[in-house]
């Protein structure tokens, strides 16, 4: 009951923030900022996926073990499908 | 007036209940939508074969003469984009699961009867878009969209091909979605995770990749449109990008993907061989669990579609391992089945001859995948017809057999008239010979070093004999599957009606009714017995015998 992920108002703050963070990465853009700039991009773009999966996807304050379940397992393979990824290009013998 | 054992056709059921066109385009009843599935993938079953056959047709003779090379090129393409994303990832999940998943743990339907529909109708438009590509021109790329050719060089019709196999993708996740939510949500009362039948662990696994494999391809085929028309330099290297992030991309779903394939047939199979041997399996809970494993595992291995790409050496190294560990899973459960075959009765009928080809032909499909693990030998056999050998034993073989074997094993429940034994029989040993006839001179070829994708070998005329034998294997595996889908549709009119459970087999959907009524049992079944409990169902009843005093 205590939920603020009730009312309509805490919904469009949340829009209004990720259209904010989407006018950051477009401004960004014109910036460079060296090897900083995917870090940057990559930043800001987690922090929106997860206002996404945490509030319109209701994960934060979902009771259900297996929410959370199936969330960490889609983490959990989207680190296998980056980290391997990366194990190849890592050591790869660029000439 | 129910009268539980009254003629068949007086019974009212899920498909006497309503008639016209209309009731079915709008059914949520997931048994229903499964006949719409059916009808759907045999469809594209057909366009795939015919594309095959013309395939085999064009490789009789050395010299390319039936069709052009742009023409093979595209004939190749669309046989593996329909038989991959139109036939074989909805076959078993969206026909055999959608209609048995939740009558085997004693459910009305799935958790999501709407969504269910929204997914055939999304495979439907994707199918669409579809056959309008290949009718429109087609795409020359081979099933595998392989960067740069798609993004930069070929100018067939990459992004409506992509699109299509996009939208049909969501049609898969939305199955995965569907019985992921019924087999926690809706088993019936008693129904435990270790009281559930393996064909459910199956598909529980399966619907795992679906979910998380899938929307990777999809997301990756995008990528393939966004650059080809906005230029945007992910994969090209001209732009900066890089084309084997394609192929990771590509292939974190489609070493997965062939286990969407594989792992709903191994439950057929579980199902079939405990049954015609009455006897529970053996090692139940490995064979729940390899289940599992192989849905986790398989995600470790794609690159070993990469290992003559040019990708790190070290990272070969771990991919080859890492290949080695995914048969193990596989080997286990080849190895219960087997020990359930042990000292049981076993019969001969013709879903446990489909059920023993299945295991064979895996076999040997499983096995010359370990070849092509090991890095040095897939050099040499890399991209010849060794590989397509190596797929078609399991995706044809494999998965094709088990879902045969299962239609013959449920077509009693599904239509509720037996199909004729004998020439079912016949059929199942058409298709093994067929099937052996046609793909296993393919592994001599490429072992010879055939290449694959070639339309022409007329500088190695000595090819042409094993060639010949493939062609000729191929047209007797095409009456092997023309022959049941004969003898099922003589039966819808003239089978004997079938009894409620034929085979006298465990298993929740024996108990109801054949065909089964739309909310599937009259009353909520409560479970109190263990899985393929055959011991205690063959055994005599004495309190079920009459009292003789
Ligand atoms: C279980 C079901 C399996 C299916 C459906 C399957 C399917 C396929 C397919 C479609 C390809 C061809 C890719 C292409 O070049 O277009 C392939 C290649 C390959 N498969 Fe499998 N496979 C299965 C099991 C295995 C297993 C168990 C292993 C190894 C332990 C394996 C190892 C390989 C390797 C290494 C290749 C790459 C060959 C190459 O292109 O050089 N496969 N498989
Ligand atoms: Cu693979």
């Amino acid at each position: 009951m205590s939920e603020h992920g009730t009312s309509i108002g805490f919904y469009v703050m949340i829009f209004l923030i990720l259209l904010v963070l989407t006018g950051v990465t477009v401004s960004a853009a014109f910036i460079n900022l060296g090897p900083l700039n995917p870090i940057l991009a990559l930043g800001i773009a987690t922090t929106k996926a997860l206002l996404v999966v945490l509030f319109f996807m209701h994960v934060k304050g979902a009771s259900e073990k297996l929410v959370k379940l199936v969330v960490l397992s889609a983490v959990f393979f989207l680190l296998i499908l980056l980290g391997l990824t990366l194990s190849d290009y890592a050591t790869r013998l660029w000439s | 007036m129910a009268m539980p054992n009254g003629p068949q056709g007086e019974r009212e059921n899920y498909l006497n209940k309503e008639y016209g066109v209309g009731s079915w385009l709008l059914t949520t009843d997931h048994k229903r939508i499964a006949l719409l599935y059916l009808m759907s993938i045999t469809f594209f079953f057909f366009i795939g074969g015919f594309f095959a056959l013309l395939i085999r047709l064009e490789l009789l003779t050395p010299a390319g003469d039936l069709v052009q090379a742009d023409t093979y090129n595209k004939l190749f393409t669309m046989h593996g984009m329909v038989m991959v994303f139109f036939f074989l990832i909805p076959s078993i999940p969206a026909v055999l699961g959608n209609f048995l998943v939740p009558m085997m743990i004693g459910a009305k339907d799935l958790a999501f009867p709407r969504i269910n529909l929204l997914s055939w109708y999304l495979y439907i438009i994707g199918g669409v878009m579809m056959l309008h590509c290949m009718l429109t021109g087609g795409v020359d790329t081979g099933w595998t969209f392989y960067t740069p050719y798609s993004t930069a060089f070929t100018n067939t019709k990459i992004v409506e091909a992509g699109l299509a196999i996009f939208v049909a993708g969501f049609s898969s996740i939305l199955t995965g979605l569907n019985f992921v939510v019924t087999i926690h949500r809706m088993r019936a009362p008693g129904m435990t995770w270790s009281r559930l039948p393996l064909f459910i662990w199956a598909h529980y696994a399966t619907s795992i990749i679906q979910l998380l494999g899938t929307p990777v391809v999809a997301i990756t085929i995008v990528l393939v449109a966004a650059e080809r028309t906005l230029h945007l330099g992910i994969f090209d290297p001209k732009l900066g990008g890089d084309p084997l992030l394609f192929q990771h991309l590509f292939w974190f779903y489609s070493h997965p993907a062939v286990y969407i394939m594989i792992l709903p047939s191994m439950g057929i199979v579980s199902e079939i061989i405990a049954c015609f041997s009455r006897k529970r399996i053996f090692g139940y809970n490995f064979v729940a669990l390899s289940s599992i494993a192989i849905a986790v595992f398989g995600f470790l291995v794609w690159a070993h579609h990469l290992f003559v790409a040019g990708i790190s050496i070290y990272a070969a190294f771990v991919f080859s391992l890492l290949s080695y560990a995914v048969a193990v899973p596989s080997a286990v459960k080849t190895f219960n089945w087997t020990a359930t075959l042990y000292k049981g009765s076993i019969r001969y009928d013709a879903p446990m001859l489909y059920a023993f080809g299945f295991i064979g032909l895996f076999m040997m499909g499983g096995l010359t995948g370990l070849f092509l693990s090991a890095l040095g030998i897939d050099v040499h056999v890399t991209d010849t017809y060794f590989v397509v050998a190596h797929f078609h034993y399991i995706m044809v073989g494999g998965a094709v057999m088990g879902y045969l074997g299962g239609m013959h094993f449920w077509w009693p429940k599904i239509s509720g008239r037996l199909y004729p034994e004998g020439w079912a029989r016949l059929a199942a040993l058409i298709v093994f010979i067929g099937f052996h006839l046609t793909f296993f001179p393919q592994f001599v070829l490429g072992y010879l070093g055939m290449p694959r994708r070639y339309y022409d070998y007329s500088h190695m005329p000595e090819f042409q004999v094993l060639n010949v034998l493939s062609t000729a294997g191929a047209t007797i595996l095409g009456v092997g599957y023309l022959l049941p889908m004969i003898y099922f549709l003589w039966s819808m009119r003239y089978g004997k009606p079938a009894p409620d459970n034929p085979w006298n087999a465990a298993g929740l959907e024996w108990k109801s009714a054949s065909p089964p009524p739309t909310f599937n049992f009259d009353v909520e079944p409560v479970v109190t017995w263990e899985a393929y409990n055959y011991e205690e169902l063959d055994a005599p009843h004495p309190q079920e015998a009459p009292v003789v005093r």
